[in-house]
């Protein structure tokens, strides 16, 4: 079997999988302090998903007005519904200042004030003073600021002569004893496949939006390192929070920034009502995502959804006028009239709450180690594994995560994983040998899809399991719609054992792409609406009809959810870290959740 | 007398015909360039016959329909599906752009789908951009500053001088230009194209850069820069309405004015 394969063996201190903020920013950093580093991505680093980033990145500059970096992590708790890890969310609170200075540094083109300082705007749930004020804490460069940023990120990694590895597909993990070895990967553009070796690897592989059908996500945001992570037989968690962006434009799902509310515009239902004031009171528009996501669905489903079918509903900025809409938000006018036909000088955009982000992933501590429930211990971290980004659970975003704070948690968390590994990883040890049956298993399994030969094409099999998460795992849950979910999934995960490639080749085959991508994506469907039908209560962005009450007695905890090879889930839970890293900040104890 | 022969594999075939579904009322044809690296066998164009009436507004909408339903094998790279991650960038009814941005009812009869042209195709609509890529990097596109960061806070920017780098910062290197260039296309090897000159001007604009004489050096060259004949089809095909001709003119006036 292997032997089919051209197979190239490298060596490296450490390899990074993806190639988005976080990965770039821990391949350079790995590089700048001596490691031999490789990055793999299956696109070109300018096109991962983070340069589709609009709105900004949060940290307390205090560049509009007073600001500490307590009151972002006071905001960012609350926002996750107290399921965050508070002791992560000081680290990233506190080095966000630092860290969003860095990347003007490196020449990242911010938005500016009149004074020639770093221009902020205010976002959802970013407050002063523990929630009394609204707080401009978000760096933008215009509404283009994860394309700016990305970009920047890409120069520095050229600067620092990263190698990378572009258009390689990673397949699989290479696990000995416990332990990541190494990563298995395949090249698009010859057919080879490569395996590295590694004293770690860095999984930065985004999220896994297209699980469902309407998404803001990119085609590649498939979570191939989460599905990678629960092969290797370690857990996931809290998949089953999703995060529901409520300005996906009607239609295509293409995003409309936060940014556009922070500047000043609002939303309104079929009666030109402000809504958002009547669940919002104090935040009003500027509620965080969860809340006015399901305040957008409250009014749809009562009947005060806009359009023909009554079941969207306006974004309005055509008040602000068209300087600030060019200076600010020249991008999203631009995708609201080739997405929506709409002139937003003129018109309000048809807006409805779509899937943009997962706050779960892979469980890691804050220096990005993978951690695990083992033996008793539920940090127990798994030597050469880390993860960062989307695709990590730190927890930095509990239960919901704040807008801007993602560009954010790139950032610091690609940083420290460069920073963890300089400081653990002894560079002259000798790596040895990998565990050549491990290596077979994994280039046995992608043969096997390669010559899959079923009855259904991927494209069918994926459109069925894309409805099925578009209806079971939406803003709102009952237990029974899940349960039905889950059933559906669970023959849709059957049914992949029947699934159709046509292209058999190796260079650029895309059919086998996406059909590796497929059973990634139904690995991380089904543990998402199992942790969702496990978890009976509400919290941030998981709102379940028939348990409607956050229930810290029994919920404030972190699902595990382990996925074996027949397609069982098993479910863990590891606790809430309610401690802090300092004495500058006390944690901040759980109380009730209004905007 | 001389004898021109084409290169292997130049002349482009017709191929395959899908028909569409029984019941489609609102069919329009889709012709798309089709190369298989694996048979080595000369390009051929496939055509698609595709339902409207079930198909999203976007070229790209098109062929993920085509690739979904009629044939998984058609290959092409897509990604953010909004037109930000330059994927996409192909030539299409004649013109270099993003499939994701592009709308069907924009095209007038038939549509006509093929790679960006000039560049070496791996498969399909996939070009290698290897060189487009080396081209970008060897203008060394990231800040370089000869004086120190203040170490606490940002460097300081007017919003004069920011202003500056709109239209330049936004590109996203699809390469809807530079394989729109007929300079490019003769010169590949050694002019850098407008898309890598476009980002070493954002560079020399930049008030916080400062080696624009090192920077403006590396471009006095009679090929890396003045291969540009201002022929513009650079600034009629960006398909985010960026000029790479006037940031191109902008670093020859520079050369001009540094001569004194």
């Amino acid at each position: 079997m292997a032997g089919d394969y051209e197979i190239i063996h490298h060596t490296y201190d450490v390899v990074v999988v993806g190639a988005g903020g976080a990965g770039l920013r821990a391949t350079f950093g790995m590089a700048e302090k001596g490691l031999s580093t490789a990055c793999i991505t299956k696109v070109f680093p300018t096109r991962s998903h983070t340069v589709a980033a609009q709105g900004g990145m949060s940290a307390s500059l205090g560049n509009m007005g007073p600001d500490d970096w307590r009151w972002h992590m006071y905001d960012t708790v609350k926002g996750s519904d107290w399921l965050g890890d508070q002791d992560a969310i000081e680290y990233m609170c506190r080095e966000a200042v630092p860290a969003v200075i860095e990347l003007e540094h490196y020449g990242v083109p911010f938005s500016r004030t009149d004074d020639g300082r770093i221009y902020q705007r205010p976002f959802g749930g970013m407050t002063t003073n523990y929630g009394e004020g609204i707080a401009q804490r978000t760096c933008a460069a215009a509404d283009r600021t994860g394309h700016a940023i990305l970009h920047t990120l890409y120069q520095q990694a050229l600067k620092h002569h990263a190698e990378f590895y572009i258009e390689y597909f990673a397949i699989d993990l290479i696990m000995q004893d416990g332990a990541c070895r190494g990563v298995v990967a395949w090249d698009l553009a010859t057919g080879a496949l490569h395996v590295f070796r590694a004293r770690t690897v860095v999984l930065a592989s985004g999220g896994y939006g297209r699980t469902y059908f309407s998404c803001t996500s990119a085609h590649t945001c498939t979570g191939d390192g989460n599905a990678m992570v629960l092969r290797a037989g370690l857990p996931l968690q809290d998949m089953e929070f999703v995060q529901f962006h409520p300005t996906g434009i009607y239609g295509s799902g293409a995003l409309i920034t936060e940014g556009v509310r922070g500047e000043g515009g609002y939303l309104t239902n079929a009666q030109g009502e402000r809504f958002m004031e009547r669940y919002a009171p104090n935040a009003k528009d500027l509620a965080s995502r969860d809340v006015v996501s399901r305040a957008m669905t409250i009014e749809i489903n009562e009947g005060r959804g806009v359009g023909a079918e009554k079941d969207h509903i306006y974004l309005h900025l055509e008040h602000l006028g068209p300087e600030v809409i060019n200076e600010r938000l020249p991008g999203i006018a631009e995708s609201a009239r080739v997405f929506a036909g709409v002139d937003v000088t003129r018109e309000p955009i048809p807006v409805l709450p779509t899937v943009h982000y997962n706050m779960g992933g892979i469980p890691t501590n804050y220096h990005g180690e993978v951690v695990i429930l083992k033996n008793g211990d539920p940090d127990s971290v798994v030597p050469g594994l880390m993860a960062i980004g989307e695709a990590a659970c730190v927890s930095v975003h509990g239960a919901n995560r704040l807008g801007s704070n993602s560009l954010l948690d790139i950032v610091v968390f690609g940083r420290a994983a460069a920073l963890r590994c300089a400081e653990t990883l002894d560079t002259d040890a000798v790596q040895a040998p990998l565990p050549q049956a491990e290596t077979d298993a994994i280039i046995e399994h992608f043969d096997k899809v390669r010559y899959a030969d079923g009855g259904t094409p991927t494209a069918e099999l994926r459109a069925r399991m894309q409805r099925a998460m578009q209806t079971h795992g939406a803003v709102f849950r009952t237990g029974d719609l899940l349960q039905e979910g889950v059933e559906k999934l669970t023959a849709i995960r059957q049914d992949f054992a029947d699934v159709k490639v046509t292209d058999r080749s190796l260079i650029w085959n895309t059919d086998l792409v996406e059909t590796l991508e497929l059973e990634n994506l139904i690995a991380q469907a089904v543990v998402t609406l199992c942790g969702a039908a496990n978890r009976t209560e509400s919290r941030g962005g998981h709102a379940r009809e028939d348990f409607p009450e956050r229930d810290d007695d029994n919920w404030m905890k972190h699902t595990l959810a382990w996925y074996d090879a027949d397609g069982n889930v098993r479910i863990d839970y590891r606790p809430v870290h309610m401690n802090t890293l300092s004495d500058e900040i006390d944690p901040i104890p759980p109380k009730a959740r209004v905007y | 007398m001389a004898k021109f022969t084409l290169p292997a594999n130049s002349v482009v075939k017709p191929g395959l015909k899908y028909a569409a579904p029984d019941g489609a009322k609102r069919v329009r044809q889709v012709t798309v360039y089709r190369y298989d690296p694996d048979t080595g066998e000369n390009p051929r164009t496939d055509t698609y016959a595709v339902d409207m009436d079930t198909c999203g507004p976007m070229v790209l909408d098109a062929l993920t329909k085509i690739k979904n339903e009629t044939d998984a094998g058609l290959t092409f790279r897509r990604s953010c599906r909004e037109g930000i991650c330059g994927s996409c960038a192909m030539n299409i009814d004649g013109t270099n752009t993003l499939a994701c941005t592009k709308a069907l009812d924009d095209i007038k009869g038939d549509i006509r789908i093929f790679p960006l042209p000039h560049m070496p195709i791996v498969k399909d609509l996939v070009p290698d951009l290897t060189n487009f890529y080396a081209q970008h990097a060897s203008i060394e596109p990231w800040i370089k500053t000869a004086t120190a960061t203040p170490p606490d806070r940002e460097r300081l920017q007017s919003k004069g001088e920011r202003g500056v780098l709109d239209g330049l910062y936004e590109c996203i290197m699809c390469a809807c230009c530079s394989t729109s260039c007929p300079s490019y296309w003769w010169n590949s090897d050694r002019y850098l194209g407008p898309a890598a000159l476009l980002a070493a001007y954002r560079w020399i604009a930049d008030s916080r850069d400062e080696a624009t004489g090192e920077r403006l050096d590396e471009l006095q060259d009679p090929f890396k820069l003045y291969r540009c004949h201002t022929i513009m089809n650079c600034t009629k095909a960006c398909p985010k309405s960026l000029n790479p001709a006037k940031a191109i003119a902008e670093i020859k006036k520079l050369l001009v004015q540094r001569r004194g």
